[in-house]
């Protein structure tokens, strides 16, 4: 199993490095015909305009697109749950993958100084409850149908997950805890090979 | 419970720039061109550092009714400067709601002896280096990001190269260390050794190191990335070319293909003249030899 740290920007080699530890195969993800070799792909966090407009520039906006509606895996995180979702309710106009219906508000969390830890309890990978890494994270406002949520903070949804679809408002990267990757790579390892 | 102003959160942020390209920008128009280019965040300033130069006399803390304007105009990070020392411009910019803050050798200095103890604040900063000691001395007030002092509005890369170099070579130095000798190396580094352990131990610097002072065009931006940089600061680069879109542009595209020649050939076509470069021996004062 090789899988895919998507590499336009962002918190890349963090992604990497936890799924290194893992004793796992990866590589960065920057052309087509890496992504056409990655069993599953991480989004990382960063800027989703960044990102976005890198995305485009390389062709891979399309491709990607087309290979998770196929039932690729993949997994955002922060900026990644950002590109996957539907609809941005605080910037209209930015365009997203469309694929996971969900609508969010970037930054809907606040600037900087109201990034925050908070520790989370996530039924699907144990009873130890999770410290999650908040930053300028953006803000779940809407859960579509078949959408299942598995964790919520004061109520408010932070990680769901849609069939072939992993994401999460903050950053298990930046943490020590490899659950939430394990749970994504269980996603990968049962997803049928298209 | 939650936390706040970690330590986690502010290198964790930190992290989320990397690979990316920070700019400076002097208006909430100039932030709007550095966002739509791809930037990952803005630096808001009221002149640029070539123009700071040019102008001489104090340079301070830019105006906080432009750095909110700048704020509300785009939705990537803010940061903006602070001098060396200034606690008091510090505190501001934290209750404004900045998202970073240089703490830069491109203003002049408030305290000639002390910086600011950045572990007091939530805000997380950002701070020039020459090399290894001085990067690792700044890590110890508590900066959660370092970059490249190089020298700043000339438009020459050399400096960059050369403060970039230092730091890797001084890595490489360390990691190669038996414990015993780390001691010493922090001696002559002037640094603490501890820091230096987690050097030795992560074969890098424990937070994220941007390269800054005289990018110009996207040919040095991939130059810093080959050399080991996170991700690139360009100052006057930009605004100072003759087609600012363009070459903001070019350079965020470049640091995606930095070790890509035939996609850099491509990126630096037809994107106009970049800022007009100085010889740094020409130059009356060296704003990185502010700082200790």
């Amino acid at each position: 199993m090789k899988i895919g740290v998507l590499g336009m920007q962002g918190d890349i080699e963090e992604h990497l490095a936890m799924l290194g530890k893992m004793g796992i195969g990866t590589f960065r993800v920057k052309s087509v015909k890496t992504l056409d070799m990655a069993d599953g792909l991480i989004i990382p966090g960063g800027e989703s305009t960044t990102m976005l407009r890198l995305l485009k520039l390389t062709g891979l906006f399309e491709e990607l697109k087309k290979k998770i509606q196929k039932g690729f895996p993949v997994y955002g995180t922060c900026a990644g749950m950002i590109l996957l979702s539907k609809k941005i309710v605080s910037h209209s106009d930015q365009d997203s993958l469309n694929v996971l219906d969900i609508s969010v508000a970037r930054n809907g969390y606040g600037r900087q100084v109201e990034s925050f830890e908070a520790e989370l309890s996530i039924a699907s990978i144990g009873e130890k409850p999770f410290k999650a890494i908040f930053i300028r994270a953006p803000l779940i406002v809407r859960v579509g149908k078949g959408v299942e949520t598995l964790a919520t903070y004061e109520g408010v949804p932070v990680m769901v997950r849609s069939g072939n679809i992993l994401a999460s408002s903050f950053h298990p990267e930046l943490s020590n805890d490899s659950r939430i990757h394990e749970l994504f790579l269980r996603m990968v390892k049962n997803a049928p090979r298209g | 419970m939650v936390e706040k102003g970690t330590w986690v959160i502010k290198e964790g942020f930190a992290d989320m720039f990397k690979n990316g390209v920070i700019m400076d920008v002097t208006t909430p128009e100039q932030a709007k061109i550095a966002e739509e280019a791809g930037a990952v965040a803005v630096m808001a300033l009221e002149r640029v550092p070539a123009d700071i130069r040019k102008a001489g006399g104090v340079a301070r803390m830019a105006n906080v009714g432009l750095i909110r304007r700048i704020m509300e105009e785009v939705s990537i990070p803010v940061m903006a400067k602070v001098r060396i020392g200034h606690i008091a411009e510090a505190k501001i910019l934290e209750s404004l709601g900045v998202d970073f803050i240089d703490e830069s050798e491109v203003l002049t200095p408030a305290d000639d002896k002390f910086h600011i103890n950045k572990y007091e604040f939530k805000v997380p900063f950002v701070c020039g280096a020459r090399d290894l000691g001085e990067a690792l001395r700044r890590i110890a007030e508590g900066a959660a990001m370092i970059r490249t002092k190089g020298e700043a509005g000339t438009g020459n890369i050399v400096e960059a190269v050369k403060h970039m170099r230092a730091v890797m070579d001084a890595i490489r130095k360390a990691t190669s260390m038996v414990d015993e000798e780390l001691v010493t190396f922090a001696k002559e580094l002037n640094a603490p050794v501890e820091l230096l352990r987690i050097v030795k131990e992560r074969k890098r610097l424990p937070v994220v190191n941007f390269a800054a002072g005289g990018v110009a065009t996207p040919a040095d931006a991939a130059l810093m990335m080959l050399l080991g940089a996170d991700g690139v600061f360009v100052g006057s680069g930009i605004f100072k070319s003759s087609d600012p879109a363009k070459m903001a542009n070019a350079i965020v595209q470049s640091v995606l293909h930095y070790d890509d020649p035939d996609e850099l050939v491509k990126i630096s076509e037809d994107i106009g003249q970049p800022m007009e470069g100085q010889e740094i021996e020409t130059l009356t004062e060296k704003l990185q030899e502010r700082g200790w």
